[in-house]
């Protein structure tokens, strides 16, 4: 029972719980689930369907903040894959064409990977501190979302491209099968080979890791193009849920919600360590914040209040040293602590 | 050991610790040169001086950002802060109550706010990413609360600071929030680099725990720092409602990205320990340069705005860069 009640994931569990219960009082019926013309209806299923492009951001974030990094710029990736995309389809002669909507998305998200790299290639190849290398990009790639959708909104009216924010496929709302693809397929990676062991320990010490024969670089260009990958796939969902292109505020602030899953999750920003599973229950806890804040009926003016406080809540239960503090629990050196939240996340 | 001493005069060669500052320093004067160049009426010395007029509330909070960068945290709720400064200052002003109270009121709420963050951030152990968005959101959740319209300021204080010119003599001016941010810079680079609080800030940031084992005040440092940066932030709120004689919740948004921009393009390092705050008045200067040029080019759209500023930015880290790089 101990254990279980110092696992890194209890207590984001347990807020996610309590976000959750709050809503049952609120909302009649809000566990109940149902299928409805062969679809998979109900709250809990929407609060996964909407949430997933932070999902998807948050896991790329999370192997870039692995390494020591950050990346400010998803915003704007999220912004342009989805410009791009809808650009593309709203030239088509037959919008509806599978073959034409498919070339859209590869060609949105092979750029979503360039953009990716080029972050990529600032960190790792010129060597500017992450900040500032996609601080670039975050400023100068919503100017280019803009430049492509020419400052207004581009409308599209195609059912192939609605499928991948709203559509459904088995039952299931398409976005959490993508999600569910991505998470499964990075853990896969991360975890069952050793490219999770490599990414730990260039965001532990990145000179440590090149002397001892890993390529830093290559790692750590890796991981940029993944995360814009990753922002591609989520600004294609975000402009396909509502079929539109908006180059302004698509993903705008994306990104501090994304690196607020990450640490929620459990993953230092000092890198040399992460948890997928925490990500993503991080991301729910924003998206179930973000669905109760409606359920309930807080005023519009002081919804930021209610998140700061939520997070403030969230954080300081999630930190040992304010559960030592204020519960007065079992008085462990404090000294003790990191090395065997380090044992930990090894068997994770 | 990151070393505090004043300017080692005398030595042939350039210590390498202030190559950073230097090159930053070179690259600005080349970037005023080129728009001296390319536009009319640009090589002025008043243009400089409106860099320092339009950016004045900027630098301010810059500083604040220096000293936290310096001990190895972040402050993002700098721009929230200075929004909630220029709210509560309109709306205070607007029941009524004498400006002087309001600049005192509104100073101290921005340093309790800090000094709330840095507590949490120290006693709590928790990320000052994650403390200080939360602060971000609570200040800008404030802000929407006491209103979502922008609340014009008439009070004849706050006039008088917006538009009194101090003449300096061959036709160039600067407003009194340039001597205000003058006096905010000297003071700060004199505690940094001549104070016993200055030397515990960058040796927090170079190491807390050799910091902590030699005996250092680690926790009121820290504490001190999240404090001025709040602090520094009311302040630059107050500048920024002389400026815009408003308040408004939607002020500074964004403002931290560029108040840390300029932190690190001046040279400091956001591991902490390293970095002087003449290079971070350098970040405010180039930053500024760059939209005075976007300003002279004219006709660029605003999208085209964006991706030159990102260009300029980019132009300018890569030279940097690769200045810095060659000389070691």
């Amino acid at each position: 029972m101990s254990r279980f009640l110092r696992h890194r994931l209890f207590w984001p569990a347990v807020i996610l719980a309590a976000l959750l219960l709050l809503n049952l009082v609120f909302t009649d019926h809000f566990f109940s689930v149902e299928i409805k013309d062969g679809h998979l209806y109900g709250s809990l299923v929407d609060i996964v369907r909407f949430g997933a492009p932070l999902i998807l951001v948050a896991l790329g974030m999370t192997l870039v903040i692995a390494t020591g990094g950050i990346d400010l710029s998803v915003g704007s990736v999220v912004a342009i894959s989805g410009a791009l995309a809808c650009l593309r389809i709203s030239d088509l002669g037959d919008q509806n064409s599978t073959g034409g909507v498919l070339g859209a998305v590869v060609l949105a998200l092979a750029l979503s990977l360039v953009l990716g790299a080029w972050n990529g290639f600032l960190v790792a190849g010129i060597g500017i501190q992450p900040i500032i290398a996609t601080l670039i990009l975050m400023v100068a790639g919503r100017g280019l979302a803009q430049l492509v959708t020419d400052g207004q909104i581009i409308t599209v009216n195609s059912s192939p491209y609605k499928l991948i924010g709203g559509g459904y496929w088995l039952t299931l709302p398409f976005g959490i099968i993508i999600v569910a693809a991505v998470l499964a397929l990075t853990a896969f990676l991360t975890r069952r080979l050793a490219l999770g062991l490599l990414i730990e320990s260039v965001g532990g010490n990145a000179e440590a890791s090149r002397l001892a024969g890993i390529s830093a670089r290559g790692v750590l260009m890796m991981v940029y193009a993944f995360c814009g990958l990753c922002a591609g796939v989520a600004g294609l969902m975000i402009s396909s849920n509502v079929s539109s292109a908006d180059g302004n505020n698509a993903g705008l602030w994306i990104e501090l919600d994304a690196i607020l899953a990450v640490v929620i999750g459990g993953t230092p920003l000092a890198g040399g360590r992460f948890s997928l599973s925490g990500t993503v229950l991080g991301a729910l806890i924003i998206q179930t914040l973000t669905t109760t804040i409606y359920s309930i009926g807080v005023p519009p003016e002081t919804t930021l209040l209610f998140k700061a406080l939520v997070v403030t809540i969230v954080c300081l239960l999630q930190s040992p040293a304010f559960r030592e503090k204020v519960f007065h629990r079992r008085g462990r050196p404090t000294s003790a602590r990191p090395a065997a939240e380090e044992k930990a996340t090894v068997t994770a | 050991m990151t070393s505090t001493t004043g300017p080692l005069a005398g030595r042939r060669t350039l210590p390498r610790k202030y190559i950073p500052v230097l090159v930053t320093a070179a690259l600005f004067m080349a970037m005023f040169v080129a728009g001296g160049i390319r536009y009319d009426g640009f090589a002025t010395g008043q243009i400089i001086l409106n860099v320092f007029i339009d950016n004045a509330f900027l630098l301010v909070v810059a500083v604040g950002m220096a000293f936290v960068i310096l001990t190895g945290g972040i402050d993002l709720s700098v721009g929230s802060v200075v929004a909630l400064a220029t709210m509560i200052s309109a709306v205070l002003l607007q029941h009524g109550w004498p400006a002087y109270a309001v600049i005192a009121l509104v100073l101290a709420i921005g340093a309790v706010l800090g000094l709330g963050m840095g507590a949490i951030i120290h006693y709590f152990e928790i990320q000052p990413f994650i403390v200080t968005l939360a602060g971000m959101f609570l200040a800008r959740g404030l802000c929407y609360t006491i209103g979502t319209d922008s609340i014009s300021i008439e009070d004849a204080t706050f006039t008088a600071f917006a538009q009194s010119r101090i003449e300096l003599g061959g036709g160039m001016w600067v407003s009194p929030s340039v001597l205000i941010t003058a006096v905010v810079v000297l003071a700060a680079a004199y505690v940094l680099h001549y104070t016993r609080l200055g030397r515990n800030v960058y040796a927090t940031g170079g190491s807390e725990q050799s910091a902590l084992l030699m005996g250092l005040p680690v926790a009121r440092t820290k504490i001190a720092v999240y404090t001025i940066s709040g602090f520094c932030s009311a302040l630059g709120g107050l500048l920024l409602s002389f400026y815009m004689l408003s308040g408004y919740g939607l002020h500074a948004v964004g403002m931290e990205l560029d108040a840390i921009a300029a932190v690190v393009i001046g040279g400091t390092l956001l591991t902490g320990g390293t970095g002087y705050l003449l290079g971070t008045v350098l970040g405010v200067l180039v930053l500024g340069l760059i939209q005075t040029i976007i300003s002279f080019e004219g006709t660029l759209s605003s999208w085209w705005t964006k991706i030159f500023i990102g260009l300029l930015l980019f132009a300018f880290i890569l030279l940097q860069r690769l200045i810095g790089a060659r000389r070691r």
